[in-house]
């Protein structure tokens, strides 16, 4: 919110810069977003008063003296082009090194041949419009005034020598909002007293026959007044108004729209004005718009209604889009003889509702969404009837409306102790400083030893429930510099740390690290399309998706059923950048919907999602990958294909089993998935991609609940080496499980070379072994070994077909 | 024998000088140590020495035999020193060519910040509790006295999947449901994803925060930014201070703003704090008496604080990372720089 530092003068004595003030505001709570010194782009631009004026023949240019004062120069040659010079003019002088806005940079420089010290400047060279400072606009050099002083710096003559404040308000303190709202803080925090804006007026007599005014949804319009001004002229607004309303960016329209432009400003009411000859009868109602009821408002959009939007009627049509914007049907034009004055409350919620579903914010919604008290309402029609008479621009009647929903009228009252606020904030503020400071926050107070009867001041809709509100107040005014960091003393002592199950995702992510995997971090939601490009059927469960009813773009549209599309994005985007092999990892949420729509809390499922691209990966790196992770928990995996997940290759893939129970399933991104990928044609094809996805709480219910020592065998290992020739048709899997079930003695078996060649004949396939035999009672000798070894030979060849090579 | 000796010791000299290596070193040993070799001569040829002259004949050779013995050790020593030299030299790599590694991977900067953060709290004694991201109203809002119509919500822009039901807009809620299902002593963190219908250089639809709460007797104010000083003094370094300020969240009253001198500059002003000297670097406040009351907890018994982390925030800080997209593009050449 922006609040001129003169405007705000007008009600406190400020006896600090506004430097200082900004420090002040910051320390009470409220952030001066930027302090904006108007004329702070400004420098050696001075009064300069022109002593001698001659054209300069063949040309449209004068050459002037001027006369800059003593610092600057007496008899200052300036040429200029603009046609409304004169002698005796006093105008503003931009001197040799002198800035002007927007960073112009003015230097002395010779024109046609003569030399010219700097420019004379236009109204609009320095800033300036029409409403900060009259004339401004005209064509050519600024007049100014023939009692400004030559050399005087031109901010302190055009009123530039003054700043802004952008203060960004919390959302409590709605009561802010206004130039008025910042007065009153100001003067709390610097212990100055209010000077409150004039508010007194005087009515005619004269009452209007028929007007009245109606209020039949005080649900949504809690407060409504209304006043009827007669025999009024517009024209223009007086310079100091048009100047303040200038200066918070509101351009100046006629007296009439400005007095209810700049109560909301200064007071934070918005203000509507209705041209009452326009209106079709005298019967003011404020009622819920009728489904389809049509309004045309002030800036000519049209918009059909429904009961959600409040409106203000005449009798028989909408005249005004509650609290949003006024109807063109009744606005104040030039010709406006008699107008009806509205100060209204409205319910926040369904101003709000209304002005985003029509997509009509205005300055008038946004002060009703923060929130307008009933204190203000009364302010701001006492302030906007005191401005009529100021300007003696109409005749107050005796027309006066106060519709009210029977909010009571005083503010929120109840018991605290000092010792109660001194509990929260755990410092001991002296008694006579809470007291002072409540004062200052026009809080009524009444003390009885540690007991106070607080009542808060009206437009405090913020305090709520005593001590702790008090509390911030004290402390804010107090200053949180008295604040002494103490350690829990008092706690007792707790112990800390992660529980079971976080410890093992922190060991999951640990040992995919280990393995060379990345964490990534990708978004919970994907959209429909993502699961299309993984030839996801539509009757799969994995359909069956929670929808984010507000998304926030087309692709962010439902809460993902499957880490793999995140996952296949992350490659392809890394792809896309550039780096061609890496491999990532997340262990994230999906989302399974108990039921759809969705009406109860979802499940929400930890799972693990793999990539792993680039040429170096093959499907048994992953495997290893697995098998590593499977160690760290003392998990060992079994595997099946997984020739039906629609995006893996079918000979390429498996599901993971762990005891039986499917954990999850890796492999090959299926070919023609990879063919459509969003990838330059012809690097598609040569793409190797390997994803996986596991059930983290599956996985985990399998996990060794703690590792337990397992006695070692006295007695050595013996390792044979075996190499074996089988029919391509026979899997490892089937060799190792017919060894073992051959010999109880054999502990491990590894696989370290295949071998295909002619001399092994078509369909042949050679495989070498590692055996390693592991005696419990006794050691091993060759011979036993030997017996071993025929036995196994025997039964891979009676099974499989297979023979030694 | 005497002569013959000389003759040999002679012969030996000369072959010694031609034995550079060990196949010369063997045939060397063959010709003098041998079984048939020259020693072995000797003793042989001693039976046709007189028998009277043969103990001193005898010890002559046994003389020579040792010498010879020596002769033979000194050069078996000499060859071997040469030719493990010469085998380490064959075997010499280049130090400089590239190491073979198993290429590490590495956790994500959030992750890691996460748990710095989850460490030096663990330390206080905080456990940690992970609540849902699919939320119903009155966690998310309601019971955080955040009713319907509050204008708290338009600070928030929420992503809603049911009339009731939200993507949590704040890790917050975390709060209520520890509260439901424990009473004080109560010490704990909420990290998790949250997520907001907001997106540019400095919002992500989805981030990361952390809740802490701390409820018990006779926590205040002051508790909570001796507790933050130890916080940012653990992440940012021993000499940074922290500043209240006030500020306003609807479930802390009174709430503020924690800003924390800048690590940079040390508080002199510098780009990282926009010339402030300080950095916002969380919220938070005294835990509001509604707030309690909604959790059954008396809130004329217990007090307590909370405080909010931006996860996001606090990687970015550290790491000097300027964008937030970065943290959530995934980029390899970003991911890897994070290794360990």
């Amino acid at each position: 919110m922006k609040v001129p530092y003169s405007w705000l003068k007008q009600y406190v004595d400020i006896d600090c810069t506004p430097q200082e003030l900004e420090e002040k505001l910051f320390g009470c709570g409220f952030e001066v977003e930027e302090l904006i010194d108007l004329g702070g782009e400004i420098s050696r631009v001075v009064v300069g008063v022109v002593t001698k004026c001659e054209p300069l023949e063949g040309t449209h240019l004068f050459v002037c003296q001027v006369d800059c004062g003593e610092e600057y120069g007496h008899g200052l040659q300036i040429l200029t082009g603009a046609p409304n010079v004169y002698q005796g003019m006093h105008t503003p002088a931009a001197l040799d090194g002198s800035t002007l806005p927007g960073g112009v940079k003015i230097k002395a420089k010779p024109m046609r041949g003569l030399p010219s010290n700097g420019m004379l400047c236009s109204g609009e060279e320095l800033g300036l419009n029409e409403d900060l400072y009259p004339g401004s606009e005209v064509y050519g050099l600024l007049d100014l005034p023939k009692d400004t002083v030559p050399g005087t710096p031109i901010q302190e003559v055009v009123g530039l020598n003054d700043y802004i404040f952008d203060i960004s308000l919390t959302a409590n303190r709605a009561d802010c909002n206004s130039v008025l709202g910042i007065a009153r803080e100001v003067a709390a925090v610097l212990d100055k007293p209010l000077k409150m804006p004039a508010l007194d007026y005087t009515c005619s007599d004269y009452k209007h026959p028929d007007l009245d005014i109606r209020v039949e949804a005080y649900d949504l319009c809690p407060r409504y007044l209304g006043h009827y001004v007669r025999n009024v002229t517009t024209g223009p607004s007086p310079a100091w108004m048009r100047r303040n309303l200038a200066l918070c960016g509101l351009r100046s329209i006629s007296n009439l729209v400005d007095i209810t432009n700049y109560v909301m400003l200064e007071i934070g009411q918005p203000m509507h004005a209705f041209d009452m000859d326009t209106l079709e009868s005298c019967q003011i109602i404020v009622r819920r718009a009728k489904e389809g009821e049509a309004i045309t408002t002030l800036d000519g959009k049209e918009f059909t209604l429904s009961p959600a939007n409040l409106v203000i009627c005449d009798g028989n049509k909408p005249v005004a889009l509650a609290g949003v914007m006024g109807g063109l049907n009744s606005e104040i034009k030039d010709t406006t003889t008699q107008l009806l004055f509205e100060s209204a409350k409205f319910a926040r919620d369904s101003i709000r509702k209304t002005a985003r579903s029509l997509g009509q914010n205005t300055d008038a919604s946004s002060h009703y969404e923060k929130g307008i008290c009933e204190y203000t309402t009364e302010l701001g029609m006492a302030r906007a009837l005191h401005l009529i008479q100021e300007l003696g621009v109409g005749e107050i009647t005796a027309s006066a409306f106060d519709c009210s929903g029977g909010a009571p009228r005083t503010g929120k009252a109840f018991t605290a102790t000092f010792s109660g606020i001194n509990r929260i904030l755990g410092i001991d503020v002296p008694r006579e400083a809470v007291l002072d400071i409540l004062r200052r926050l026009s809080f009524e107070v009444k003390a009885e030893g540690d007991t106070m009867e607080v009542v808060a001041p009206r437009w405090r809709e913020d305090i709520e429930i005593g001590e702790p509100d008090l509390a911030e107040e004290v402390i804010r005014e107090y200053g949180y510099d008295h604040i002494v960091p103490t350690f829990l003393p008092s706690a007792q002592v707790t112990t800390g740390g992660l529980n079971p199950d976080q410890q093992r995702r922190a060991k999951l992510k640990r040992t995919m690290c280990g393995q060379g995997y990345f964490e990534a971090s990708t978004m919970a939601f994907y959209a429909d399309s993502d699961l299309d490009a993984l030839h996801i059927p539509g009757d799969s469960p994995l359909r069956k998706v929670i929808r984010i009813i507000n998304p926030i773009s087309s692709n962010l549209t439902i809460m993902r059923s499957l880490l793999t599309p995140s996952m296949l994005n992350v490659v392809v985007n890394n792809l896309k950048k550039g780096n061609n092999a890496g491999r990532v990892f997340e262990l994230s949420n999906i989302y399974i919907p108990k039921e759809l729509p969705v009406t109860q809390l979802p499940e929400e499922r930890l799972h693990l999602g793999l990539a792993a691209f680039g040429q170096e990966e093959d499907f048994f790196r992953m495997k290893g990958d697995l098998e590593a992770l499977g160690e760290a928990f003392g998990l060992t995996f079994d595997y099946e294909r997984a020739s039906d997940v629609p995006f893996l290759h079918p000979g390429i893939s498996a599901y993971l089993i762990c005891n039986g129970e499917k954990v999850g399933w890796f492999g090959k991104l299926a070919n023609d998935v990879t063919e459509e990928l969003d990838l330059p044609k012809d690097s598609r094809a040569h793409q190797n991609i390997y994803l996986g996805e596991l059930d983290f709480q599956t996985l985990m219910a399998h996990a060794a609940p703690c590792l337990k020592y397992c006695p070692v065998s006295e007695f050595s290992c013996v390792r044979r080496d075996l190499a074996l020739v089988a029919d391509e048709a026979v899997t490892c899997g089937q060799m190792v499980e017919t060894m073992k079930k051959a010999c109880p003695s054999l502990g491990q078996v590894e696989l370290f070379d295949i071998y295909r060649g002619a001399n092994l004949g078509e369909g042949k396939k050679s495989m070498a072994f590692s055996l390693r035999f592991m005696p419990c009672d006794h050691e091993l000798a060759p011979e036993e070994v030997d017996r071993f070894i025929k036995k196994i030979l025997g039964d891979l060849n009676h099974r499989l077909n297979v023979e030694i090579r | 024998m005497e002569e013959k000796i000389n003759a040999l010791r002679a012969a030996l000299e000369q072959d010694r000088a031609g034995v550079t290596n060990s196949s010369q070193l063997s045939a060397f040993w063959q010709k003098y140590l041998g079984k048939t070799g020259e020693v072995s001569g000797l003793t042989k040829a001693l039976r046709e020495v007189p028998k009277e002259d043969r103990p001193a004949a005898g010890k002559t050779i046994n003389l020579f035999k040792t010498w010879v013995e020596e002769q033979y050790q000194a050069l078996a020593a000499q060859i071997a020193k040469k030719e493990l030299e010469e085998k380490n030299r064959a075997e010499a790599v280049d130090i400089t060519l590239p190491g073979k590694k198993r290429s590490q991977g590495g956790l994500h900067p959030i992750t890691i910040t996460k748990n710095e953060i989850v460490n030096v709290f663990s330390g206080m004694g905080f456990e940690v509790y992970e609540g849902p991201e699919i939320e119903d109203d009155a966690h998310n809002f309601t019971r955080l006295n955040v009713p319907k119509n509050h204008p708290a919500r338009d600070m928030q822009d929420t992503f809603y999947v049911a009339e009731d039901i939200v993507l949590r807009t704040q890790t917050s809620p975390g709060q209520i449901r520890v509260m439901d299902a424990q009473k004080p002593p109560i010490k704990v963190l909420v990290p998790g994803r949250v997520f907001r219908s907001d997106s540019d250089a400095t919002h992500s639809p989805m981030f990361h925060q952390m809740e802490g709460l701390v409820v018990d007797k006779g926590i205040t104010l002051c508790d909570l930014q001796g507790m933050l000083d130890k916080f940012c003094q653990e992440l940012f370094g021993a000499d940074v201070r922290t500043r209240l300020r006030p500020s306003y969240f609807p479930f802390t009253e009174p709430s503020v703003e924690i800003d924390v001198s800048c690590f940079e500059c040390g508080g002199k002003g510098c780009s990282l704090c926009k010339g402030t000297g300080w950095i916002e670097i969380l919220g938070g406040g005294v835990v509001h008496h509604k707030v309690l009351e909604n959790c059954g907890i008396d809130p004329s018994v217990y007090s307590g604080f909370a405080f909010g982390i931006g996860i996001e925030r606090i990687a970015m800080l550290k790491y000097g990372i300027n964008n937030m997209g970065l943290l959530f593009e995934n980029d390899l050449r970003f991911l890897e720089q994070f290794k360990g």
